[in-house]
């Protein structure tokens, strides 16, 4: 190793400066624009982290005795950002109960429950209604007052003013920046969501929907700080708040309809052994997905090996030609193809059945769809392993299997006893490295099956695995339970990480890659 | 596997030709009558006027190329911009992570520093995290995000961006860091002698060097990205803003017209052409790419 320091003394070229100050121009430039909205919003912990981080590019770039800083800075800098940070907040998330019906603090639950107790007032303001979602995914009502046409958007956290939104003639909204507005058919559809809603505009005023407008009224619910409940006093309905699931219950353990984010430690992991509802399904994806992972890689690579094996001969003819096809499958993007081979197991006109013969109900049956799944999977991994095989054939010593050829040891016996065993020591950290991501092929299933054939009434489907089934949990059509989904992707990590650490032992103990 | 044995002399030439390589052969077509069946498949239903999934067979009865038209007329399919975000999306996310793991990789093989092993250790790790299984955070962090800054938040190509950068750091940098070792030290040397600066090594001799393994990185960098599709459906909702993966799902059987599966074989072609000639010109890294890491250590 050199001497670090003869080699940064003094050879700092103007050049090599004017590039350095440019950039740090262009970080103190994109460090203003990005305090700008920060200062607006009064976000001082956001600005603060600003401006550490900007402190540190220029200290590093600045200083001349870390070199290595240099270079590993940005690196870092995303890595954190993007891997790390989403890691933690993941865990987080995990141990809370976030997701529908528990977005908000409790505040602004207190407030959404007595919205939600509205009763037109004569006089109140009237609005036509329309329904949008914001990028973030919030239900919003995009309202226009049928007193002036000014147009307004409300969630359970409150009431905003909606500049730019497109009118029709009747005034009703049809269009918002930022908001992917319902159809008529979509508000059919989920009429019941927007019953939920209730958008607080007081103390005890709010805005309800009727129809396909929406009123201001007066509340007939009131909190009451002493007892830290909520009277109905149209019904003589009392809610009393349950800092421990993060709801308001009757005394008859009725929960309101909204209740606010808390901290439920491990009960979303606990759910997984003791609720039996979910125990079963769960151990059910378990299973499968070990198989589907394990299955994926012994089949792409029996196949791989076998072509391999095949090809490595030299002399042969035709060999480039053989390759340049069987690298195809796996140049074809992957998504596509494997959208091609779910139209390919159609029942009626798929070209599996049309040339097989068959009649097969390939999603309807549990074993059928997984058979296909892995069919599919095995396609799009072969040439893969066909490529690696190939490169650890040729890299093969040379000497072992001529001693083995002397010694009388052929065909099937060199294979098993000197080929397998040398092949297995060089590919077994890319076979790990295959199983832990076919573990976790979501594209496989969700393009392919979408986790098809649900049962009726079953949250989880046949061909479902633990990353598809913690998809479905926070992004489904049903409603969004963050905290669970988060905690089966934080179980995901566990089996993964056990993977890389016998990944690691392994390498460590061959080659001597961390020198 | 069957390897018959070849041991007595004076046999039949065809015996012994089917013996020694005839196999192979056989072999080899079976394998490329299964990896072939698809493609072909997706050609001929691309070419078949009528665009039906049951009026497509393997080998094509008609040809037409209307359904190459309807990518580009139909109101639709916003095939054009579909394509274009991919390419807009991938095509930076591919190159600023392989810049910025070239950098770490640099630092990884010609320093030596305290916590340079844990370093190395961890980013093996992290890489065996796929992005996608924190989701549902990337979801809540770009939602936040796009409060303070909405060019970077979600439904932006920028955000769907970042992430793409972050989730492609750890694999490329082992990737270089490993090539890079095998440049001798020497050179380094002989340039610092020479009066060059640590940045001037970088620029002027390493990365010209690595030009290989920097193009594998690259290409898998690329293609990782176009095939993803989890990250983009849920980032991109907007039907002119998805990216190809999002949108060519959205001609498929459950969500469109039945005629329209010729359509999305078309599409599908289109988009094979870019990454079939990337892996057909660099085929020869890309092998060696593969297995460098494991088998030359």
């Amino acid at each position: 190793m050199l001497d670090q320091r003869s080699r940064t003394a003094g050879s700092t070229t103007a050049a090599g400066l004017i590039i350095k100050i440019g950039v740090l121009a262009v970080v103190a430039a994109l460090a203003v624009w990005a305090a700008l909205p920060l200062i607006a919003a009064g976000a001082w912990w956001g600005l603060a982290l600003e401006a550490v981080v900007v402190a540190v590019l220029f200290f590093v770039y600045l200083q001349r005795r870390a070199i290595q800083l240099k270079y590993l800075i940005p690196g870092t800098l995303l890595l954190i950002a993007f891997q790390i940070l989403p890691v933690v907040l993941t865990i987080g998330t995990s141990f809370s109960n976030y997701g529908d019906g528990h977005r908000v603090d409790k505040e602004q639950a207190t407030e959404a429950i007595i919205a939600a107790g509205v009763q037109q007032t004569p006089g109140g303001a009237t609005y036509l209604l329309a329904v949008g979602e914001s990028a973030a995914g919030d239900l919003t009502l995009l309202l226009t007052d049928t007193a002036d046409g000014s147009t307004w958007a409300g969630t359970a956290e409150g009431l905003t003013e909606l500049d730019g939104a497109t009118v029709d003639p009747t005034g009703r909204i049809t269009a918002a920046p930022d908001y992917t507005v319902w159809t008529l058919a979509d508000l059919n559809e989920r009429q019941a969501e927007l019953a939920e809603l209730a958008v607080p505009t007081g103390e005890e005023t709010g805005i309800k929907v009727q129809g396909l407008s929406a009123f201001e009224g007066q509340s007939t619910r009131s909190y009451d700080e002493a007892c830290d409940c909520i009277t109905d006093t149209a019904n003589g309905t009392v809610w009393y708040a349950d800092d421990e699931t993060g709801s308001f219950l009757t005394e008859d353990g009725q929960a309101a309809l909204v209740g606010w984010r808390v901290n439920i430690g491990a009960d979303n992991y606990l759910a997984v052994i003791t609720d039996p509802d979910i125990r079963g399904p769960f151990l059910g994806v378990f299973t499968w997905n070990v198989m589907f992972a394990a299955g994926s890689v012994l089949f792409t690579f029996a196949i791989g090996l076998g072509t391999a094996m095949a090809l490595n001969r030299p002399g042969m003819r035709g060999t480039k030609v053989y390759r340049a096809f069987m690298i195809l499958p796996y140049a074809m993007p992957s998504f596509a193809m494997l959208l091609v081979w779910a139209q390919m197991f159609n029942r009626d006109f798929g070209l599996v059945n049309e040339l097989f013969n068959l009649n097969v109900a390939w999603y309807d049956g549990t074993w059928s769809a997984r058979a296909m799944v892995l069919i599919a999977n095995t396609w799009l991994g072969w040439p893969y392993m066909f490529l690696i095989s190939l490169g650890a054939l040729q890299a093969l010593p040379s000497d072992s299997l001529e001693a083995a050829k002397i010694d009388g040891a052929t065909g099937i016996t060199a294979f098993r006893k000197i080929t397998l065993p040398l092949l297995l020591i060089a590919l077994t950290p890319l076979l790990i490295s295959s199983f832990a991501f076919n573990f976790n092929n979501f594209n496989a299933i969700e393009l392919l099956s979408g986790g098809h054939p649900f049962a009726a009434g079953d949250a989880v489907g046949g061909t479902d695995l633990l990353i598809t089934y913690a998809f479905r949990q926070a992004f489904g059509s049903s409603s969004a339970d963050y905290g669970f989904a988060s905690a089966i992707s934080v179980f995901i990590f566990l089996i993964v990480a056990t993977i890389s650490a016998f990944m690691f032992r392994f390498t460590r103990s061959q080659e001597d890659v961390y020198s | 596997m069957t390897v018959t044995p070849v041991k007595r002399k004076g046999r039949h030439p065809f015996a012994k030709w089917a013996g020694d390589t005839g196999w192979r052969h056989l072999v080899a077509w079976a394998a490329l009558l299964f990896g072939l069946i698809p493609i072909v498949y997706v050609v001929s239903a691309a070419f078949n006027p009528n665009g039906t999934l049951s009026s497509t067979s393997l080998l094509p009865t008609s040809f037409g190329l209307g359904n190459f038209a309807k990518l580009f007329t139909d109101e639709n399919v916003p095939f054009a911009s579909w394509f274009a975000n991919s390419l807009m999306i991938a095509v930076p996310a591919a190159f600023i992570s392989i810049f910025i793991s070239s950098l770490a990789a640099y630092a990884f093989s010609r320093f030596r520093f305290k916590g340079r092993r844990p370093m190395l250790l961890f980013l093996l790790l992290i890489q065996m995290f796929p992005a996608f299984l924190a989701v549902v955070a990337l979801y809540l962090i770009f939602g936040s995000i796009g409060e303070f800054y909405p060019v970077a938040g979600l439904n932006t190509k920028l955000g769907l961006m970042l992430v793409y950068m972050g989730g492609a750091l750890g694999v490329s940098t082992w990737l270089m860091k490993g090539f890079f070792d095998t440049i001798p030290k020497e050179l380094d040397e002989a340039a610092t002698i020479d009066g060059a600066s640590h940045a001037q090594i970088f620029f002027g001799m390493i990365l010209p060097l690595a030009a290989p393994i920097i193009a594998i990185s690259g290409i898998l960098a690329f293609v990782g990205t176009m095939n993803d599709f989890i990250l983009a459906s849920l980032f991109l909702t907007d039907r002119p803003e998805m990216t190809l993966a999002v949108g060519l799902k959205t001609l498929t059987a459950e969500n469109s017209p039945a005629s329209y599966f010729g359509i999305f074989a078309a599409g599908t072609l289109l988009t094979s052409v870019l990454t079939v000639a990337v892996f057909m010109s660099l085929q020869r890294y890309i092998v060696s790419g593969l297995t460098g890491g494991a088998v030359k250590g």
